[in-house]
């Protein structure tokens, strides 16, 4: 058996993180962020959306790059399946906020990652959408996260890393409990 | 007035305060806005006892010397355990003294009443942690139909209507009242956000036992990851009940108790839970099973395996498939909503600038941040078992040194 003191090393900057958590627990006014998207039309369902800018820190702050997204849907729908559909988008959201938490959790407990992958089911009842059933709701009925994780801790230690990360995450929270939102018209 | 050290409030920890005063001579007074031991006699519930077992009831020179050293004291039980050690002590305690303010002067501070003013170079607050209830803004938006009620003010189930419940909170409150109201042949309803699962005894043993054994309840403030996290921790679902039940959320369910998610909102006459009731269930029984661990060892460790029973875990909670994530008020199913979301202190007299951004006193380990100012009977304050009776005491024995130290320095200046 060979033991090596390598650091456990997930790509996480803990100490950074940690740093940041201090600093804006006094500073509270720094930790207002806005996270922004704009979206575009393009043709029938389908939609282009990018994202680039936010506010933090006191200031206006940018991505290295803008980003986009595509959103339409699949051609059961008679769309043009020019990119994935919103709710595929919510639960690419929910996925990979959890996962980051997975890493960052992990890294503050000192536990090596190898592997962790993430299948993400939402189920629907598309009546809702389509309005063929006002008693039934738009949303998902129901969201499975399954994980799949290769790290050097126990079950428990695992199960623990990814519990941690669900009390953590922004998206999860915004999927789980109600949020007050405005739609306006300039 | 004049005195060296002022104490406020003369339940356990203003009188394991005043003990360790008197043990050093130093002159003080308790002020107490009722009787002895005030919150236990009149903002507890009428079933409700303590969550300690009595053998660990233990003041400074003081301890519980009964025939049922495993029981758990009824409320006038305690009332009466405080007021004999306030007489066995001879506390200084004047009672129905409300304190209207305490300011910093320059000598220490002042502490007007309504029964006068007292000057002091040192002042305790031991006026509870758990003064005024903690309730959400949403709760404005309940509809008047539903009747709210906090902790402070249930006292038994004939004061509800005979309709259903719901139990906003799942701590040590939430499940003792919950579990109470649902026996009473009430349809109860248990919101349940973050939580802390415990059994009431474990291998044939107290809870409390093990966790005093294993150094767990002895934690120091400064040890732990978060302090600031670890205070804010909601109370273990225990119960102080003679058949020694275990109140965790399965127990709950097994009676009928319905489990949905945390309260999340109000929308119109909706109100709405999260979704996250899975994951804090999760996060409970994880939690638990490396408290076990930490247990298990520990048995190990000190030669314990042979005389107790093997180890052994606790079935997971169960919670249903899909709990509903909104509820209409307005249909009458809930007659009752009790706001079992915790407490916090009052400190609306306290005139120093010693408040944080939360409203909570700034200190290390009880020794606020204004000098001459101590803290006690707070979660956590310097160990896991401060806001217990037994906490108390040794909080108190650690505070009179800090607080002598201080009043020493003051005597003997050290030159420059």
């Amino acid at each position: 058996m060979t033991t090596t003191d390598t650091p456990v090393n997930n790509g996480v900057n803990v100490e950074a993180l940690l740093g940041a958590r201090a600093a804006l627990t006094e500073a509270p006014e720094a930790a207002q962020f806005q996270w922004r998207a704009t979206c575009e039309w393009q043709n029938g369902t389908h939609s282009h959306s990018t994202v680039e800018g936010f506010f933090g820190l006191g200031e206006e702050q940018s991505h290295r790059t803008r980003f986009s997204f595509d959103a339409d849907h699949p051609e059961i729908f008679a769309s043009q399946d020019n990119g994935v559909t919103p709710p595929e988008l919510a639960l690419v959201a929910l996925a990979s906020c959890l996962t980051a938490g997975i890493a960052a959790v992990a890294q503050n407990r000192e536990i090596q990652l190898r592997r962790v992958s993430a299948t993400i089911e939402g189920a629907m009842d598309v009546r809702g959408v389509l309005g063929a059933d006002s008693d039934v709701r738009n949303g998902f009925s129901d969201i499975t996260v399954t994980y799949d994780i290769d790290a050097d801790a126990s079950p428990d230690e695992i199960r623990a890393l990814v519990a941690q990360s669900q009390k953590r995450s922004a998206v999860y929270d915004i999927i789980t409990n109600p949020t007050n939102v405005s739609v306006e018209v300039r | 007035m004049r005195t060296t050290t002022v104490v406020i409030g003369a339940g356990q920890s203003g009188l394991a305060m005043s003990r360790c005063l008197s043990d050093r001579s130093i002159d003080h007074v308790v002020l107490e806005r009722g009787a002895v031991a005030n919150s236990w006699r009149t903002e507890r519930w009428d079933s409700l006892r303590l969550l300690t077992p009595n053998w660990q009831c233990r003041l400074p020179g003081y301890a519980y010397d009964g025939d049922d050293p495993d029981g758990f004291m009824t409320m006038p039980e305690v009332v009466d355990f405080i007021t004999n050690y306030a007489t066995a002590i001879a506390a200084p305690v004047q009672s129905g003294t409300t304190v209207a303010s305490v300011r910093r002067t320059d000598g220490g501070y002042r502490v007007l009443t309504d029964q006068g003013e007292w000057q002091c170079e040192t002042v305790v607050l031991a006026a509870g942690a758990f003064n005024v209830p903690r309730v959400p803004a949403f709760a404005e938006a309940v509809p008047p139909t539903v009747t709210m009620m906090t902790p402070m003010e249930y006292r038994n189930p004939e004061q509800l209507g005979e309709g259903g419940v719901m139990v906003v909170g799942a701590s040590a409150t939430g499940v003792q009242i919950a579990a109470e109201l649902r026996r009473s042949g009430r349809e109860v309803t248990l919101a349940v956000g973050e939580h802390v699962r415990g059994p009431r005894t474990y291998r044939d043993r107290d809870i409390h036992w093990w966790m005093e054994a294993a150094g767990v309840l002895d934690e120091r403030y400064n040890e732990v990851d978060d302090i600031v996290r670890a205070r804010r921790v909601p109370s273990m679902q225990l119960a102080g009940s003679p058949e020694r039940a275990t109140f965790d959320l399965n127990a709950l369910r097994n009676i009928g108790v319905k489990l949905i998610g945390r309260f999340a909102g109000i929308n119109g006459s909706h109100a709405q839970f999260s979704g996250s009731l899975r994951n804090k269930c999760e996060l409970a029984d994880l939690k638990l099973g490396r408290l076990l661990n930490t247990i298990d060892e520990w048995a190990t460790d000190n030669g314990l395996d042979d005389s107790t029973p093997p180890p052994h875990r606790f079935a997971p909670t169960k919670i249903d498939p899909a709990p509903p994530l909104d509820l209409d008020l307005a249909r009458g199913e809930i007659e009752t909503i009790i706001w079992a979301t915790g407490f916090r202190p009052d400190y609306s007299w306290l005139d120093v600038t010693v408040l944080d951004g939360k409203g909570m006193v700034r200190h290390d380990g009880g020794v606020a941040d204004s000098p001459g100012m101590y803290l006690l009977g707070s979660p956590f304050l310097r160990r896991r078992k401060s806001s217990f009776i037994d906490g108390c005491r040794a909080d108190a024995q650690e505070l009179i040194v800090e607080l002598t130290a201080y009043l020493d320095r003051r005597a003997s200046p050290v030159r420059a």
